[in-house]
């Protein structure tokens, strides 16, 4: 280090803060902007009739997200169920075995699946799903969202259970419990609130997915509760109705847009509410 | 003395390449206390973990020789059985955070699928406290979770809940290490009652702490049994100079 | 992991050690399904093309021709651009976060509004892009004289750039905070100012995981889709220019896939999807190596 003009560095060093710190909120400011925008956009879209009616034709004045709002939950629900068993079986694989050959390709196997981008998702899903049974579906759709939830949830069981000490683990080995009674009544209650945590976040991520449903939940302008046939989500009906020509569905696609982030968010909250109030000390 | 409980003959324990333990031979006599100890390293900690099999959760262990409980072999037992036999009381208290004090007794019975009567579980679990000499301090919040439990405490617990599950043999692996002085003197007082319920082995690296609880001593040094016998006399009368060289604090 | 005599006791663990396995098994085996699955999709369009699929310029569907180098040059475009424009602003945000605020009301601050951009789904900044960005992005066109489409390259690289900077911010001071503590106290008992620690001690210990953040950044602007989509006006020739329309090869195939009328069609959008497939992957695990080096040198 050069030992320089001290008040020369000591400048320096002030204009720097001062510089990350104008910096760090004008950066951040603008961002913020986008959300005030949305809201403001799509906060007149929103009413009582906004979450039970079924979508207008254009030129009409209201109507609303039923269909879509539906649609996002049945696949949420759809896909945490097929999603959310291998996962934290998978999570809990990785926690136990360390380094050997097998477990290594596991863990690359988790970090590939989490890079795929949707749209491939997407395609694999038309291949595998759509294809063969001859028509787009929510199960599709479901499964897609739940290939996209599986390395996020198996990646967070695992990091939940490796924290927790190995102390705990040899207390039940002690007592004779088995060593698959000690995982799923020791260990796994004990990192239950990670676990949760991640679980939900996953669901806060594929919420917002719209790529992976191109090609499989498709979209459908009605309620569906068949999850044989096509569906719509919140994601997949903002795309539509954004690129559509028509004002009233811009209106529309906007409010979603608030309802959709809304839910986002929630999730997070409930996220961070669980990972404090469950939180096991050791 | 009461007659011999456990018998070791011939015990090698080996972790991958290394050989931990080398040709243990070493019996334990019924109500009594024995002491294990030598310098970090010796194989002390692995000789317990040996005898309620849970050194096989370490990978590449393997292990020649026998150990028999009551004349049967206990390789020949399931492991699991033999862990309810064989109680253990670690370093560190690790009572089950999630659980509350209650639970925590009753949690070998619960773990393992028992079913319990409210009755028995209630027997079960003030006996072992009472025998763990906690009762009278955790009477009145049996059923809040063991966190707010003083270290000293939370091992007096942990040894409950091995008490609960009758073992016949319970292994101590150094438990006071992480405790103060006068936690330190409870739980050796506790083990001097519990002796005559059960056969003790104590593992401890404090020469003083074996010298004052113990019935026998076996000292061990780079995996060997270099002597034992009678505590008394290996205090006094140490017939190899290796042992006599630890207890004058000469390495350690 | 579990030695194996432990495990020979009950048939419970023998069966919850199997499912545990068949579980490791049922991801290697869905990787190695979506591996086969894009190859054999993509077998016609590998076998017609070979390496012309790449350096094609030419996407065709009525005459039969495909040539993704304009959505391969799009991808890299606005993948780059993006980092670009969000290197430096995450690197300021981190280093809020990170160095000057790491408690308090503006870490509290600073970072939920980090996570609630985070939260904000890519179909919704397309959304914002489209009806915000382009118009803006066109008056200026206007006033610098340039063919005003408002779409383009550079717009989407805008977009993503935003979706992109929480994601690289919190990669960053999750890596700067793993920057031994001593260190930074040695080098101000020295009498470095601040600012020559954050210089010369923080950033320099961290390059490595903060490369290691920047290709994983880029991995992600790679697979971007709906975003991307909505802004960049999806034409099929190749980029005249940065201000000028594009298209990506996620985009691509978002756009075309249900129109795919003919085997060929569709086998050159699945060859499309396997090379970004390959692309991301790549990318991603080397990001994860380097970020593991990184960590297991700061323990």
């Amino acid at each position: 280090m050069k030992a320089g003009n001290i008040s020369y560095r000591i400048v320096k060093d002030k204009i720097f803060k001062y510089f990350i710190i104008v910096a760090a909120i004008s950066s951040a400011l603008p961002l913020l902007f986008i959300l005030y925008y949305i809201v403001s956009n799509g906060i007149s879209a929103i009413s009582w009739g906004f979450f039970f009616e079924l979508p207008k034709p254009p030129g009409e004045i209201g109507g609303g997200i039923s269909n879509a709002l539906i649609g996002t939950i049945i696949l949420i629900v759809t896909s945490s169920a097929i999603a959310i068993p291998p996962a934290v079986l998978l999570g809990i694989y990785l926690s136990e075995s360390r380094n050997s050959m097998v477990s290594n390709l596991v863990r690359n196997a988790v970090e590939v699946m989490q890079g795929i981008p949707s749209i491939v998702v997407g395609i694999l899903v038309y291949a595998w799903v759509v294809e063969p049974s001859g028509s787009f579906s929510t199960l599709s759709g479901a499964i897609a969202l739940a290939i996209m939830m599986l390395p996020i949830i198996s990646k967070s069981t695992e990091e939940t259970l490796r924290m927790i000490p190995h102390y705990i683990l040899e207390a039940s080995l002690a007592l004779g419990v088995p060593y698959y009674k000690t995982i799923l009544r020791v260990i796994l209650p004990s990192g239950l609130s990670g676990i949760l945590t991640g679980i939900i976040i996953s669901i806060s991520r594929i919420a917002g997915e719209t790529a992976p449903l191109l090609f499989t939940a498709f979209g459908n302008p009605f309620i569906n509760w068949d999850i044989t046939e096509p569906s719509n989500s919140l994601p997949l009906l903002i795309f539509n109705y954004a690129g559509s020509p028509y004002k009233e569905w811009h209106a529309l696609a906007w409010g979603a847009s608030i309802v959709l982030i809304a839910i986002v968010l929630l999730l997070n909250i409930i996220s961070k509410i669980i990972s404090k109030k469950w939180e096991v000390k050791f | 003395m009461g007659s011999k409980v456990l018998k070791i003959d011939g015990l090698n324990v080996y972790y991958d390449q290394s050989h931990i333990l080398k040709d243990i031979n070493l019996s334990f006599a019924e109500n009594t206390v024995t002491a294990i100890m030598g310098p970090s390293g010796c194989g002390k900690t692995t000789l317990i973990r040996t005898i309620n099999r849970m050194h096989e959760f370490t990978h590449g262990a393997r292990t020649e020789g026998s150990i028999k409980l009551y004349g049967k072999d206990l390789h020949q037992i399931d492991p699991i059985l033999v862990r309810r036999k064989v109680g253990m009381v670690f370093q560190k208290p690790n009572p089950f955070p999630t659980m509350s004090i209650y639970d925590n007794v009753i949690a070998g019975y619960k773990l393992n699928g028992f079913k319990l009567s409210k009755i028995e579980k209630n027997s079960i679990v003030e006996g072992s406290l009472v025998k763990a000499a906690l009762w009278d301090e955790v009477k009145d919040n049996l059923y809040k979770k063991g966190a707010f439990l003083s270290g000293g405490q939370q091992q007096r617990l942990c040894i409950a809940r091995a008490l609960a599950m009758n073992p016949e043999i319970l292994l101590f692996d150094e438990p006071t290490s992480a405790l103060d002085p006068i936690a330190t003197d409870r739980i050796e007082q506790l083990i001097n009652e519990l002796k005559a319920g059960l056969t003790i082995v104590l593992v401890t690296h404090n020469i003083a702490q074996a010298a004052r609880v113990s019935d026998y001593t076996a000292f061990l040094y780079l995996g060997e049994l270099i002597e034992f016998g009678t505590t008394k006399k290996m205090f006094t009368t140490p017939k190899n100079k290796k042992t006599e060289e630890y207890l004058n604090g000469k390495f350690g | 992991m579990i030695n194996k005599l432990a495990m020979n006791s009950f048939s419970g663990d023998q069966s919850f050690k199997f499912i545990l396995l068949s579980s490791a098994a049922f991801i290697l085996m869905l990787v190695a399904g979506i591996v086969i699955t894009l190859y054999y999709y993509s077998s016609l369009s590998l076998s017609t093309f070979g390496l012309e699929f790449i350096t094609g310029s030419t996407w065709d569907p009525v005459s039969g021709e495909y040539g993704i180098l304009p959505f391969l040059i799009g991808t890299l475009l606005t993948s780059i651009i993006a980092l670009v424009i969000s290197f430096p602003l995450s690197l300021i945000i981190t280093i809020f976060i990170g160095e000057y605020f790491t408690t308090g009301m503006p870490n509290t601050l600073m970072r939920g509004a980090v996570e609630l951009l985070a939260g904000i789904p890519s179909i919704i900044y397309g959304f914002w892009g489209l009806f915000v960005l382009v118009p803006i992005v066109r008056e200026f066109q206007i006033l610098f004289d340039i063919a005003p489409y408002g779409v383009g390259i550079f717009t989407s690289a805008i977009v993503l750039a935003i979706m992109i900077i929480p994601y690289s911010a919190s990669i960053g001071y999750e890596v700067i905070g793993l920057v031994p503590k001593e260190l930074k106290e040695a080098a101000y008992s020295l009498g470095a100012t601040r600012y020559e620690v954050i210089k010369n001690v923080t950033l320099s210990y961290s390059g490595s995981g903060i490369t290691a953040g920047v290709l994983l950044s880029f991995g992600r602007a790679l697979g971007e889709t709906m975003a991307v989509t909505m802004v960049i006006g999806n034409s099929n020739l190749l980029p005249g220019s940065i201000f000028g329309p594009g298209n990506t090869m996620a985009s691509l195939i978002a756009n075309e896939f249900t129109e795919a009328a003919n085997e060929l069609y569709l086998s050159a959008l699945f060859e499309t999807g396997l090379i970004l497939f390959i692309v991301t992957a790549v990318i991603n695990i080397l990001g994860k190596i380097i970020i593991k080096k990184f960590v297991s040198g700061t323990k």
